[in-house]
């Protein structure tokens, strides 16, 4: 298609899809739907995000409670989380999201295959929920005994004026040897998990951080953040930066412990994965104790190999240097003889992705190595940083729904702080090697003109792309899987992984191509139709005739 | 060990539940709602709920779950959520076009103490609902009650928005399936049919929650009870209510509402309660037992008798809702097997009693406990066999049981969405499962002389 179809094609797709919706609603979906047009200078239109979903609307967004307990901390085995509040929000956050975790011994802690609740009864709601907090904390104690404690408070506990906070505070008094925290995610906080994630990245990084001061042997110690061991995934990154000589101090959060947390700090670099969730933590480490950070994707085999040779570059060590090479001179040769095998049947296939705050940029990229386009894509809950690029920070409006939302003055610890690298050579290293601080290019620089960036994607929006971009593939979260399978075409969960995985790394990168060469090379979507609904009915004849 | 934490010493916990035994109230609702054709469920709160309610339902249906949100934010948090579901409502009519919207509370409307009867006639004065076009209600904080309580509660609210009484009856019945699955709905309309009643099945998901593979999405698909039939439940002769907490409430608003007498009764699960439920139909309505539902029946029974061997004396340990666990306990019970202990979250009085009046005062029965506990009982007396949910599949994985799946959820087979548990034909579904179980582990464990070919 020409670049001035395309335009059009995209332009018309938009008015299809405003077409329906009330004046108001169309008014700020307009906003949302943007068509891509890169300039110079990774130059993008902006994009509306962030923003509240209207009522009413089927959107695949959930709550803060999920951001927060079910995104960030939920990965860490081996700190008590207990929910306050009535039964389901913990009911729906227990083990859904896939974050394996691999205790080193049998007789190692794992809280994760356990839900917590406080089961808010009518009682709570009228009388106030504190004391019988407080006594589930005595009870989890006495079974668990754990060294630390999450509390999450949900909807209803903001509104009868319940305190997580001061019974947190009243308890560790009590057990001092336990850390007790609590967090304000109340559901209606922000507009979506987003509000929760920045929730929980302000707490850990105040009640947890920094607690203690063990670093990791290695010469090159490094903490990933935003990796959360969906699937294994940072399995495979585990195992790529073993070999490579590099040390993880910690990951947030995936198969993390709470002691990974404490002594977080003690990091040389911060590498960034998921900026959406994690990159408040990243600023928050870098003022305080002068951890420099950049992004990194270990999404697609040659981002990985790239964010490795960015490790590199950073430590400026030739012995690392030639190791990442080596590693990436062993890995590559399986990942290219699965892309030549695979390549053949995928190439110009095309693809849509809308998940979360990363993911449907960092997969475009797999897509592309075996040739696959991506027509359309989206976040679920990121910002326009995300989209648009960190450049756009100053100018980003902060309305109600964010300034609700803390946000935490950071300076210099006196003692702690210790910048790791001068401003002088942090300018040297993004001269030569290419290392983009504190940045992010988002997703939209990456895209190619005239395909649609929509935030917040809805159903009816999503109905009309599938109906008249007809992609091979679409990918999304649980609530649209069956959905877009209805209409024919195989549809990839990028939150659950549709419980396969990894796909991260080298070795990922194979899994992956192979997934998606398996759902659009089946046969079995061609025989929808049956025999007898291709030919009209032949009547009255008999075989034996 | 994945549940390595749990001992067999139980604590007494009087504040903290540990893997629940049941889940909130709204999911529930939404999921009898599902079962009225051309509706939208609409869940009244913040967002979030609402997509952990539908992620559920998902992957425990494998269907598009659809459902609307009134998306609260702090300030509908403070100031009521009023005009969040005005909003909504117009949106659901303009763009989503159902021919119903069912609204349910959350704990967090439900704190705030929004009013949605007094919320849906202003929409109504607003010309926001368009003629021809309902919006229905339910009450359902998650603080009181369980998932099984909101489907009550919603199939309540269909009595309260649809029916309509009248002094002229037409010739049939309802029946209240209860909180079953859509392949459960279809038995039991068919068996309904093989007796030639005429019936009013309402809330019915079959076809709406195990819809075909088209190659087009239908956003509302075939199944589903239609207005008008919901409309006649009024004018029906009577209601047959399967399973008290779930279809219990309903059935006793006909009654009050539009004086349509009410027969509750156990969720037809097993043999017994099969029995009772046709031999009920039969008096009532005075429809004879065809041929085909008698065949049914001695097959099932052919089945009991010749594998009685296998089932004799196993124990078994139960946790679900609590309609479902009175009726399996009797089918258990029936079939000799030792019910050891039954557990379920769903708070409620009677349910100790009604299960130890068919076992006997030996069985451990528990309301309003958790998974946790559940586990505990098991560390304490072993079983040959669990009756649970996915979750079990911990419990069961640890302490090396089988496990058959029943209840909600199952997000880890298929199967609840295709073939019955109801009925003389689901009684043979579930015997044959419990059976492939112990026999299973019995062919694993066997030692090589032992080994039976035949069994
Ligand atoms: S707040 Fe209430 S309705 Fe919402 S998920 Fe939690 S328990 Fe369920
Ligand atoms: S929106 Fe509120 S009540 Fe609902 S799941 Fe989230 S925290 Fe729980």
């Amino acid at each position: 298609m020409s670049p001035l179809d395309k335009q059009a094609q995209a332009e018309k797709v938009k008015a299809e899809m405003l077409k329906i919706y009330p004046t108001k609603v169309a008014r700020k979906r307009a906003k949302q739907i943007i068509i891509n047009d890169v300039q110079p200078g990774e130059v993008v239109p902006e994009i509306k995000a962030n923003t509240r979903t209207i009522p009413g609307i089927i959107t695949m967004r959930g709550c803060s409670y999920a951001g927060c307990k079910g995104v960030v901390l939920g990965p860490t085995r081996d700190i008590v989380h207990i929910t306050h509040g009535p039964i389901g929000c913990s009911f729906y956050s227990w083990l859904t999201r896939r974050n394996q975790t691999r205790p080193k011994t049998e007789a190692d802690v794992n809280y994760m295959p356990y839900a917590l609740s406080t089961d808010m009864q009518e009682e709570q709601i009228i009388f106030g929920g504190e004391k019988k907090l407080k006594q589930a904390i005595e009870e989890a104690i006495a079974i668990f005994n754990p060294r630390a404690i999450g509390i999450y408070a949900t909807c209803p506990v903001g509104l009868i004026g319940d305190d997580v906070h001061s019974v947190a505070r009243a308890m560790e008094e009590k057990y001092p040897h336990i850390n007790i925290f609590g967090f304000s995610c109340e559901g209606y906080k922000g507009v979506s998990q987003s509000a929760g994630h920045h929730i929980a990245n302000n707490k850990v990084f105040t009640d947890v951080v920094g607690l203690t001061h063990v670093k990791k042997a290695g010469k090159f110690v490094v903490n990933l953040l935003g990796e959360y061991n969906i699937g294994g995934d940072a399995f495979e990154i585990d195992r790529i930066f073993e070999k490579c000589g590099i040390t993880l101090q910690s990951t947030f959060s995936g198969n993390s412990v709470y002691d990974d947390f404490t002594n977080a700090h003690m990091a040389d670099l911060n590498l960034v994965m998921c900026h959406r969730s994690i990159n408040y933590m990243a600023d928050m480490m870098e003022k305080k104790y002068g951890i420099p950070w950049y992004k990194v994707n270990f999404i697609g085999a040659q981002s990985s190999a790239d964010s490795l040779r960015k490790i590199a570059a950073y430590y400026e060590d030739a012995e690392l240097t030639a190791r990442v090479e080596k590693v990436i001179a062993e890995e590559m040769p399986a990942v290219l003889k699965a892309q030549a095998e695979i390549k053949p049947r995928c190439q110009g296939k095309t693809a849509m992705m809308f998940v979360g705050g990363s993911r449907a940029h960092h997969y475009q990229d797999l897509f592309s190595e075996i040739g696959m386009q991506t027509l359309s894509a989206g976040y679920e809950f990121a910002h326009r940083d995300d989209y648009e690029g960190r450049k756009v920070l100053p100018s980003i409006e902060m309305d109600a729904d964010t300034r609700n939302i803390e946000e935490i003055v950071v300076k210099p610890d006196p003692e702690a702080f210790a910048p790791r690298i001068t401003p002088e050579k942090k300018a040297e290293l993004a001269q030569q090697g290419g290392l983009r601080w504190n940045d992010y290019e988002g997703m939209m620089a990456q895209m190619e003109n005239s395909s649609l960036v929509i935030d917040d994607l809805n159903h009816h929006e999503a109905e009309v792309l599938i109906e008249k971009y007809h992609p091979d593939i679409f990918c999304a979260g649980v609530k649209e899987k069956y959905v877009v399978q209805k209409y024919g075409i195989p549809m990839k969960q990028l939150h659950s992984y549709d419980y396969s995985g990894p796909y991260a790394g080298f070795k990922g990168a194979v899994n992956f191509y192979r997934e998606i060469d398996r759902m659009v090379n089946t046969k079995i979507w061609g025989m929808i139709s049956a025999p007898w609904d291709k030919e009209p009915q032949v009547t009255g004849t008999y075989g034996w005739d | 060990m994945l549940l390595r934490h749990t001992d067999d010493k139980i604590i007494e916990r009087s504040a903290l539940t540990i893997n629940p035994a049941k889940t909130c109230q709204p999911i529930g609702a939404m999921y009898a709602a599902l079962g009225i054709h051309r509706c939208l469920p609409h869940s009244h709160g913040s967002q979030g709920c609402c997509a952990y309610h539908r992620s559920a339902l998902t992957r425990h249906y494998k269907e598009p779950v659809m459902a609307g949100t009134s998306s609260f934010t702090e300030g509908a948090s403070v100031f009521g959520g009023q005009a969040n579901l005005l909003e909504a409502i117009n949106n659901i009519f303009t763009i989503y076009k159902p021919d119903v919207i069912a609204v349910h509370t959350t704990c967090l409307s439900e704190t705030i103490g929004d009013d949605i009867a007094q919320i849906s006639s202003k929409a109504q004065e607003e010309g926001k609902i368009p003629p021809g076009k309902y919006v229905i209600r339910a009450s359902t904080p998650s603080y009181v009650g369980s998932h099984v309580t909101g489907f009550g509660n919603m199939v309540k609210g269909m009595v309260e928005g649809f029916s309509a009484a009248s002094d002229t009856l037409e010739n049939q019945i309802n029946v209240i399936p209860g909180y079953v699955e859509p392949s459960d709905m279809a038995e039991i309309k068919r068996i309904l049919n093989e007796m030639q009643i005429k019936a009013v099945v309402f809330p019915d998901t079959s076809e709406v929650l195990n819809t075909p593979q088209t190659g087009k999405y239908e956003m509302y698909p075939k199944g589903g009870t239609t207005i008008p039939e919901l409309r006649s439940t009024g004018r029906s002769r009577r209601t047959f209510a399967l399973g008290q907490i779930a279809s219990g409430p309903a059935a006793k608003l006909l009654d009050t509402k539009c004086k349509v007498p009410c027969t509750l009764l156990n969720l037809p699960i097993g043999l017994r309660n099969t029995d009772i439920f046709l031999e009920s139909l039969r008096q009532q309505t005075g429809a004879g037992v065809p041929d085909s539902l008698r065949l049914e029946r001695g097959q099932l029974l052919d089945v009991i008798t010749d594998m009685h061997q296998y089932l004799y004396g196993k124990k078994v340990a139960l946790v679900g809702d609590p309609d479902h666990l009175v009726a399996l306990t009797q089918f258990l019970k029936d079939l000799d097997m030792d019910v050891r202990h039954v557990v379920t979250g769903t708070p409620g009085k009677k349910f100790v009693t009604r299960i130890q009046e068919i076992t006997g005062p030996k069985v451990n029965a528990f309301e309003a406990k958790d998974m946790f506990h559940f586990h505990q009982l098991i560390k304490q007396e072993r079983v040959d066999l669990i009756l649970g949910n996915t979750y079990a599949k911990y419990i069961a994985r640890d302490e090396d049981i089988p496990l058959v799946r029943m209840g909600f959820p199952i997000y880890d087979r298929i199967g609840h969405q295709y073939f019955p548990l109801v009925g003389y034909r689901g009684a043979l579904r579930l015997l044959e499962k419990m059976l492939s179980a112990l026999m299973d582990r019995q062919d694993r464990d066997a030692a090589e002389e032992s080994f039976e070919l035949v069994m």
